[in-house]
């Protein structure tokens, strides 16, 4: 049995709710605009061009219902595909804004660091910086005084300390932000990516700092795509899949849960009953993705991708597009494929396209990407019919001819038409 | 431990109703306001020819300007105070309230990208722009002073030196008076930009409606509606006060300050309490 007062955070059926499709017209003009057209019963001038008229009203949940507690000296990770609303729970527990339903109680001074260095000024030498960012952090300035030395070591900055920070390097800027938050004196750290930044070195030393305050009875709150940096760091383990909690419990239990969730290796994939935002799948939608020809998405640099796509229209759709995003594995977008125009769909048919890229301009590795069924509509403009919260992987095979050896310097992307002649 | 976990406890619900500002947790913020107030002094003057000169060099020049318009021009009465000294003053105090409305109905356009990634008490903004604005005033009352001293020696001007401590409340009063309106404005524009526009005219306008370029007495025998306005306006009360103070010239009257103080008090607790409902979810709106 916990005891009571070793609960830390308490959230209750937080609810978090954004309004899509028209967000405040941002004029008085505007708004009047609107509800006057609204009062008429004619359409809101000010709507968004592209959306889907039956979403005026409606709302986005992007937390739907969230209940935890954090006890004292847990290390928690919070993870999840990007829209499971992460970010959202992280600005509600550090009072950037406000529930739309629900409570959530803190038991102590939180040290936040959603983006370290929030409020450094340029032009401030890094002493300044590290007074003014501790003070909007929550420090008062004693704590500071007795903390300088020993924030002005960790962070490696040296003697630059008295230089303004905008003759600093981007790494030496990190650093001396995170040493500041890094030694706030909070019982709660809640941290999004702040690692994500920064040499190697300077990583494992931060979370060896995290490990250590963890054991010293302080609480942590870490969101991260980094599944290498949340099994060291916590001790549980919280999946979010559009905004609800799906797993609450042990690390590798809920990173497994996550990459299972996450990601699709099969060659052929039933899209149908997949989770999509409410307007999508609704005029056109994705049924089937096929790795045409292949048994698992696995292809040699010379052989081209070609994916079978089964589409079903409800309504005519007459300028269809179709674009596949592709991401590296560390989440970074390399590049789009896109299929403007690629067809003129009718009402109530079902159809299978072939969509063939040369992914052999991308060196060997593991990549993902996300497709999008989208059309023009009149007025030049374009709008999503049907999206997935689902990534698709692949992988390129090793490339077996010559030449510069591949390491992680040379990016992603091969010029494979890359020519040369002889000048004269 | 436990007597400190009470000290933190806090609680985040919905933003309903009228908001109430926790001024205990604004007092425990009280170094960043301090800090706030250093930057903006540090960060204004960086990488300008004159530096921190320009605080004098601007009263200066409106002050000049004013002699040559509203003195030498038009005409306007002075009540028998040298023009100079006079416009001085009007420019340097309304420049001091002016520069709080304007400046702090920038909070939450100027500082949503910092608003929206961390939590601290939003009102240290504001009140810390108030803060350096006053520090901008009396390095100008400095230099005003000494302009007043060089009057008093040649015998054209009589201030009431024993009044000169509630110059104090007097820079309270109108300190106050601008966060209100400022608070006010910056809490509608995080919804209507457009604010932004209206409120530099406005606060222009404004000061042509208080007596800066010339004294109430003009006014008095002028026109009886004009003369009813300005007693309404809760900037007059300072500005005459000023003069009373400084030139022993100027009306001041029980009249003048109740309406001065009831406009205040009302503006500023409408403003607190806008600005704390506003605060709790406006990044999800900017």
């Amino acid at each position: 049995m916990e005891k009571q007062n070793d609960i830390m955070i308490r959230v209750r059926d937080v609810k978090k709710k954004y309004k899509i499709g028209q967000i405040g017209g941002g004029t008085l003009r505007g708004d009047l605009q609107s509800w006057w057209a609204r009062k008429r019963g004619k359409e809101d001038p000010n709507t968004i061009i592209g959306t889907d008229q039956r979403l005026i009203g409606t709302t986005f949940m992007a937390l739907n219902g969230v209940s935890f507690d954090v006890h004292r000296g847990e290390a928690v990770g919070i993870i999840g595909s990007n829209g499971a609303g992460k970010s959202t729970l992280l600005k509600l527990l550090t009072h950037v804004t406000a529930p739309t339903e629900g409570d959530i109680d803190i038991y102590g001074r939180v040290a936040s660091m959603l983006e370290v260095g929030t409020g450094f000024h340029p032009e401030m030498t890094g002493r300044e910086n590290v007074y003014l960012n501790g003070a909007i952090l929550g420090m008062t300035r004693s704590e500071i005084d007795a903390k300088m030395d020993e924030i002005i070591e960790f962070s490696e900055v040296g003697d630059f300390i008295d230089t303004p920070v905008k003759r600093y390097s981007s790494g030496m800027y990190v650093k001396l932000a995170f040493s500041v938050a890094a030694h706030l004196d909070s019982e709660i750290m809640i941290m999004d990516e702040v690692l994500a930044v920064g040499d190697m070195k300077f990583q494992q030393k931060c979370l060896g700092k995290m490990g250590d305050e963890a054991e010293s009875g302080r609480t942590i709150l870490y969101v991260s795509h980094n599944m290498a940096t949340i099994r060291q760091l916590c001790t549980r383990c919280i999946v979010l899949d559009q905004g609800r909690i799906i797993f609450d419990g042990d690390v590798d239990e809920a990173i497994g849960i996550y990459a299972k969730g996450n990601i699709m290796t099969d060659a052929v994939n039933d899209l149908r009953e997949l989770s999509r935002d409410a307007n999508r799948g609704v005029r056109a939608k994705m049924l089937q993705l096929e790795f045409a020809g292949k048994s698992s998405p696995s292809y040699r640099h010379d052989e081209p991708m070609e994916l079978k796509v089964t589409i079903h229209a409800a309504q005519d759709v007459p300028r269809a597009g179709f674009r596949v995003v592709i991401s590296s594995q560390d989440q970074t977008h390399i590049g789009m494929a896109d299929f403007p125009q690629f067809a003129a769909l009718r009402a109530g048919e079902t159809k299978d396209f072939i969509f063939t890229l040369r992914s052999g301009v991308l060196h060997s590795g593991n990549y993902s990407f996300f497709v999008a069924l989208y059309e023009h509509d009149d007025l030049g403009g374009i709008a999503i019919l049907d999206d997935l919260g689902r990534s698709f992987t692949f992988q390129i095979m090793d490339d077996p001819v010559g030449g510069y050896p591949w390491n992680k310097n040379c990016g992603h992307v091969r010029f494979v038409d890359a020519t040369v002649r002889c000048a004269e | 431990m436990e007597q400190m976990e009470k000290q933190y406890h806090v609680h985040y619900s919905p933003a309903k109703g009228w908001a109430r500002v926790d001024f205990a947790e604004l007092w425990r913020y009280k170094d960043l306001i301090w800090l706030f107030v250093k930057r903006d002094f540090t960060v204004m003057y960086k990488q300008t020819i004159l530096g921190p000169a320009w605080v004098l060099i601007n009263p200066l020049l409106s002050a000049a300007m004013y002699t040559v318009m509203f003195g030498v021009i038009a005409k306007l009465p002075t009540d028998g105070v040298p023009q100079a000294l006079f416009y001085l003053a009007g420019t340097a105090l309304w420049g001091f309230f002016a520069a709080c409305i304007n400046r702090v109905s920038a909070t939450f356009t100027a500082n949503s990208a910092i608003f929206s990634k961390v939590y601290f008490p939003r009102l240290t903004m504001p009140i810390s722009t108030m803060l350096s604005a006053l520090i901008n005033f009396v390095l100008q009352f400095i230099m005003f002073f000494a302009l007043l001293l060089f009057y008093v020696a040649k015998g054209q001007v009589h201030p009431n030196w024993a009044l000169m401590p509630l110059t104090v409340l007097l820079l309270a009063q109108v300190g106050l008076l601008g966060l209100g309106c400022g608070i006010i404005v910056s809490s509608l524009t995080t919804r209507y930009r457009d604010l932004m526009v209206v409120v530099t005219f406005g606060v222009q306008l404004w000061m042509y409606g208080t007596p800066v370029v010339y004294p109430l007495s003009m006014i008095e025998g002028m026109n009886h509606i004009l003369h009813v306005a300005m007693i309404c306006n809760p900037m007059t009360a300072p500005m005459e006060s000023f003069r009373y103070i400084f030139f022993g010239s100027g009306q001041v009257t029980l009249q003048l300050w109740v309406v001065s103080l009831v406009w205040t008090v009302v503006l500023l607790a409408l403003g607190l309490s806008l600005f704390s409902k506003v605060e709790k979810t406006f990044v999800d709106t900017v």
